[in-house]
């Protein structure tokens, strides 16, 4: 499945990448590839913007604006300010919720 | 620390979070191997929500290390670390802090001795996520739960609005012409937050907001097709009906992009510019077709 085209804050920097295949490795959408010993993105569009290839990324090649694609999380950083963030649970009942 | 089986200093060392499940999958997952568990203390959440909010993260991942003095307890230098934490575990960062190199594992427990076998490495299938019918059917309680809770709220609004008489509130008025509505407003919560997720890859569009109104609406006109819910209807609440419910059911489905896996946070805001500004729209026009509908009634109008 496929979200809205067009959208992700994804990037590499090519020149950065020194071609160690970790975030080919911890991207969950197969969003990322090696091509010719280097790190390529393959289909921008599967991206879901969590972050696990940059935080892995010890040269700094990839940067993406992180964040949870949560419709009630964005909404609650609108009138609470912060980041969005998985809190809906918050510490009462209900810990099921991410 | 646990130990599965009989694992001594050369057994491989599986690091996950205190989240029930988590914890039995991989115990139960690993039943004949000799291994450790490194458990970090997320406080009961999964490892993919606790990446997200720093509590599996890179710094606890070290102090664990140190605490458990895993130098002392084993003689190589490897964890293992489920995918999903590698949005919190910065593998470099806990390779120069600990020397403990870190190899991201599966994204499944039933996968790990696998890859443990294959000489860690996780091919594209164990990387991916997937999304499947049966995830879905299971999450829409997440979604109808916290619905159902602002139900009562609805309810008591619509048999205000339908009892409500010249003479006062009439309870027999509220009964009669509000428990079609109270149905038709199930429906719509239904359409919203277990239809649309279990349909999702079969619904036009890619847009949550957008794919909940489709359904919202084919069930509106379901309802008044096959009842006698507009029978009687004079011109605004027809339009209200259909300004309404299939928006109702669009809030509940644009909702459900925090249980997927797919979705990102600038698409959902992208969708979000402009359905919140609809949704707040339509409401202030259902309130005024709420007031002409009950004028028209009483024949003020």
């Amino acid at each position: 499945m496929k979200y809205l085209l067009d959208v992700s804050t994804l990037k590499l920097i090519s020149e950065r990448c020194k071609g160690c295949g970790t975030c080919v490795e911890v991207c969950p959408h197969e969003v990322l590839a090696m091509d010719n010993k280097k790190a390529s993105i393959i289909d921008r569009d599967k991206c879901m913007e969590c972050g696990a290839c940059m935080n892995n990324c010890s040269f700094g090649a990839l940067q993406v604006n992180k964040g949870v694609g949560c419709a009630a999380a964005i909404i609650n950083s609108m009138i609470y300010g912060g980041e969005p963030s998985c809190d809906c649970s918050g510490d009462s009942k209900s810990t099921n919720c991410c | 620390m646990y130990a599965v089986g009989n694992p001594d200093a050369y057994s491989d060392v599986i690091v996950t979070a205190n989240y029930k499940y988590s914890f039995d999958a991989v115990r139960s997952e690993l039943k004949g191997l000799n291994l450790w568990i490194l458990v970090l203390d997320t406080k009961g959440i999964n490892v993919w929500c606790a990446a997200g909010k720093g509590t599996f993260g890179t710094d606890q991942l070290v102090k664990q290390i140190n605490i458990e003095r895993l130098k002392q307890v084993v003689n190589h230098k490897r964890v293992i670390v489920p995918q999903l934490g590698a949005v919190g575990v910065s593998g470099y960062k806990v390779s120069k802090a600990t020397g403990f190199k870190v190899h991201f594992g599966p994204v499944q427990a039933k996968d790990i001795s696998k890859f443990i076998e294959t000489g860690y490495k996780a091919g594209p299938e164990m990387r991916t996520i997937h999304f499947t019918l049966g995830d879905r059917l299971v999450l829409t309680p997440m979604e109808i739960n916290p619905a159902m809770r602002k139900f009562p709220l609805f309810a008591l609004i619509v048999l205000l609005i339908c009892g409500l008489q010249p003479q006062g509130i009439l309870f027999k008025d509220a009964l009669r012409g509000g428990l079609p509505f109270l149905a038709m407003g199930l429906a719509a919560i239904m359409s919203g937050a277990f239809l649309t997720p279990v349909l999702l890859p079969f619904i036009p569009f890619r847009s949550f907001a957008v794919k909940g109104w489709i359904v919202g609406m084919a069930t509106t006109l379901l309802v008044v097709r096959t009842t006698a819910i507009l029978d009687d209807a004079n011109a605004p609440l027809f339009a209200l009906t259909y300004i309404f419910f299939p928006l109702f059911s669009s809030y509940w489905a644009l909702q459900f992009t925090g249980s997927t896996t797919y979705t990102s946070m600038t698409g959902v805001s992208k969708e979000m510019k402009i359905a919140i500004p609809v949704y707040i729209g339509s409401l202030v026009v259902s309130v005024i077709l709420a007031i002409l509908y009950k004028m028209n009634q009483w024949g003020v109008l």
